[in-house]
């Protein structure tokens, strides 16, 4: 695969009120396969908006989102639920894990909406990715029995089910605790330094945590809704 | 097992206070419903059997509704009449016996005849006034409930002597008489008639025990002095409702007053009209606070579960399955408190039923109760429909929002 995972072009997003607020305004973004971007930027800067707008969960007010090079701003919702169950994967500041579900079961949720596997299928695989993220023990325990840590892991476990095209993850470390926070980032390098080469993956993560963003493989600055240079 | 259940079924198992709450809340509705519908209704049918009971569905009396034409108003186009004088005695029913033919004929149900008169009834120094009403015991049984009513012997023991009498065992409490006395009676053309008492009746309606005697068709004719005498036919139609469409006709046919229980007690049935309009008020009413605590703890369990709604939105659910896993909670709910409630209301309108009570005025009696699967039926779907709703309502508004609306609300 050549062309950008997800393209951005143009996109501008505000929010109707008085005055208008806008979120972020005309940018233009593009990843490719097996990339590790970072997009930082100051709080209330537009970063965590733009990232909404690139997973489809947002609908640019102008400008067009290509996700494997489909445009997306057309698409009625479904269509692009359906494209976020299939090809994205999400990573929120907070979990945002169902409580009342086991690992395993949040872990199993998408691939049980997507369809197309066994119960078995789905039960080998959701406990493969766990255990392949250090929660085998932790696979049968709800959310609440767990740590932060392991809660944010299990919710990259639920990203990876579906095998996505990208993984867009918000502030993943920013409730974590220092060894948590390098746990969580060697697993995102991780996936996508083991991708194959075939179905290189990428991971667009939003964060205002320097170090962690030095290691991405490219940083992307925004200051007041616009893409900046990237400060030293 | 489905994604959809699977997840209704896991928030339900694991919110299990919420869900008592719930299931309480629509169990209560349901079950004060159905035990209000079976007293209300039951009221009214045991108010309509009692009216049913006392009278016969139709009775064909000697009267004709207008007054019969006089020959000079057939020669003249103008007559003035004046002074019109009615008979001493009653005309009595012409051939009662044909009529009564014609009638089972075309099967407007048990016809049997009878003799009303007025009498004094005299026993150990006591007059008291009293129906007298001549009856046909082995017709009688099939157009009235007396035969179920006899205490003390039985309504064929009227064959056992020549003038047999049986009393209303409140008449016979008034001038003292037991079974076994020979009490006089004293018709409305003078003529005293000496008769034996064979057996008591007891209706439970005090107003009719304390003035009604019955005796063969032959000794009231005596009484009242006119021989082969019938002034009413009893007619009890298969079904009581039917009774004023085959009075009607039988008036038609023979030109006798037939007045149906429903005719005769016309006010009581406008009264019941409104009753069943305040009836009816009150079950909805009850059920319609009943839906709206249910719709009010189910869509608030729903409300709660906004931040899971979009987690689920934002991983891909379509909004039709989110909003799909809300409404089957919500009948999951629903069903649990409906059984419940159902089985709520049947242990109510039991325990209802046992209540007693007394009156001067009629035997001692319990709550009348109607167990009717159509309240059950109605409380119940009332009930699943809002649970229904509230899961869907609630659900359409949180799945309808773009995820990011409440991942922004929740971080």
């Amino acid at each position: 695969m050549s062309g950008p995972l997800i393209e951005a072009r143009g996109i501008t997003r505000v929010i109707d009120g008085k005055p208008p607020t806008t979120l972020v305004a005309d940018i233009d973004f593009a990843m490719t396969p097996g990339e590790f971007v970072a997009i930082t930027g100051p709080s209330g800067s537009g970063k965590s908006s733009l990232l909404y707008l690139l997973g489809l969960l947002d609908t640019p007010t102008k400008g067009e989102v290509l996700v494997n090079g489909v445009a997306t701003c057309g698409l009625n919702e479904e269509a692009r639920a359906s494209m976020r169950l299939s090809q994205l994967g999400f990573v929120f500041q907070f979990h945002f894990l169902l409580p009342e579900f086991s690992a395993m079961e949040n872990v199993m949720l998408p691939m049980r909406a997507l369809g197309g596997r066994s119960e078995a299928q789905m039960q080998k695989r959701a406990f493969e990715i766990l255990e392949s993220l250090g929660l085998a023990d932790h696979a049968f325990k709800r959310p609440d029995q767990m740590s932060g840590g392991q809660r944010q892991r299990v919710a990259i476990a639920r990203s990876l089910a579906n095998d996505p095209l990208v993984i867009l993850a918000d502030e993943p470390t920013g409730n974590l605790d220092t060894h948590s926070s390098a746990q969580v980032l060697a697993i995102m390098r991780g996936i996508v330094d083991s991708s194959r080469e075939s179905d290189r993956k990428a991971i667009v993560i939003v964060t205002h945590d320097l170090d962690l963003a030095a290691k991405a493989d490219r940083r992307v600055h925004i200051v007041d809704g616009k893409i900046a240079a990237t400060p030293e | 097992m489905n994604l959809t259940f699977s997840i209704a079924l896991t928030h339900v198992r694991a919110r299990v206070r919420q869900t008592i709450v719930g299931i309480v809340g629509v169990a209560t509705g349901v079950g004060f419903s159905v035990m209000m519908a079976a007293l209300m209704e039951g009221s009214q049918n045991d108010f309509i059997t009692q009216l049913v009971d006392a009278l016969p569905h139709i009775s064909v009396t000697d009267q004709r509704r207008e007054p019969p034409r006089q020959p000079s108003e057939d020669a003249y186009d103008a007559a003035e009449i004046r002074g019109l004088s009615t008979p001493v005695t009653r005309p009595g029913i012409k051939n009662p016996y044909a009529i009564i033919a014609s009638i089972e004929a075309w099967g407007a149900g048990a016809v049997a005849p009878s003799v009303q008169s007025k009498a004094v009834l005299r026993f150990a120094g006591r007059d008291t006034a009293a129906s007298v009403i001549g009856v046909d015991p082995r017709l009688e049984i099939y157009v009235s409930k007396l035969g179920t009513q006899i205490i003390s012997g039985s309504l064929d023991d009227l064959y056992k002597t020549s003038n047999a009498i049986i009393l209303g065992d409140g008449l016979a409490r008034k001038i003292g008489a037991r079974v076994g006395n020979s009490v006089a009676l004293v018709g409305g053309v003078g003529r005293t008639v000496s008769a034996n008492v064979v057996a008591l009746s007891h209706s439970g309606v005090n107003q009719i025990d304390e003035s009604q005697s019955y005796t063969l068709i032959k000794t009231a004719q005596i009484l009242a002095g006119q021989t082969g005498l019938v002034n009413e036919i009893r007619i009890k139609t298969p079904n009581a409702m039917d009774a004023r469409e085959i009075a009607m006709r039988v008036e038609a046919e023979t030109g006798y007053k037939a007045l149906s229980w429903l005719e005769a007690n016309e006010d009581l049935m406008s009264a019941l009209q409104i009753r069943n309009f305040i009836m009816y008020a009150v079950v909805s009413a009850i059920l319609l606070v009943a839906s709206f605590g249910t719709y009010n703890i189910i869509s608030t369990i729903t409300h709660e579960k906004t931040r899971d709604i979009a987690i689920m939105k934002s991983i891909g659910l379509p909004a039709k399955l989110v909003r799909r896993i809300f409404v089957v909670e919500g009948l999951v709910i629903g069903v649990l408190g409906v059984l419940i409630g159902w089985a709520l209301g049947l242990a109510m309108s039991w325990g209802m039923a046992q209540v007693e009570f007394k009156s001067p005025f009629m035997d001692a009696t319990r709550l009348p109760i109607l167990y009717a699967p159509l309240h059950y039926a109605i409380a119940g779907g009332v009930a699943l429909l809002a649970s229904a709703v509230a899961g869907y309502f609630p659900a359409r508004k949180a799945a309808s929002l773009m995820p990011v609306d409440i991942i922004r609300g929740a971080s």
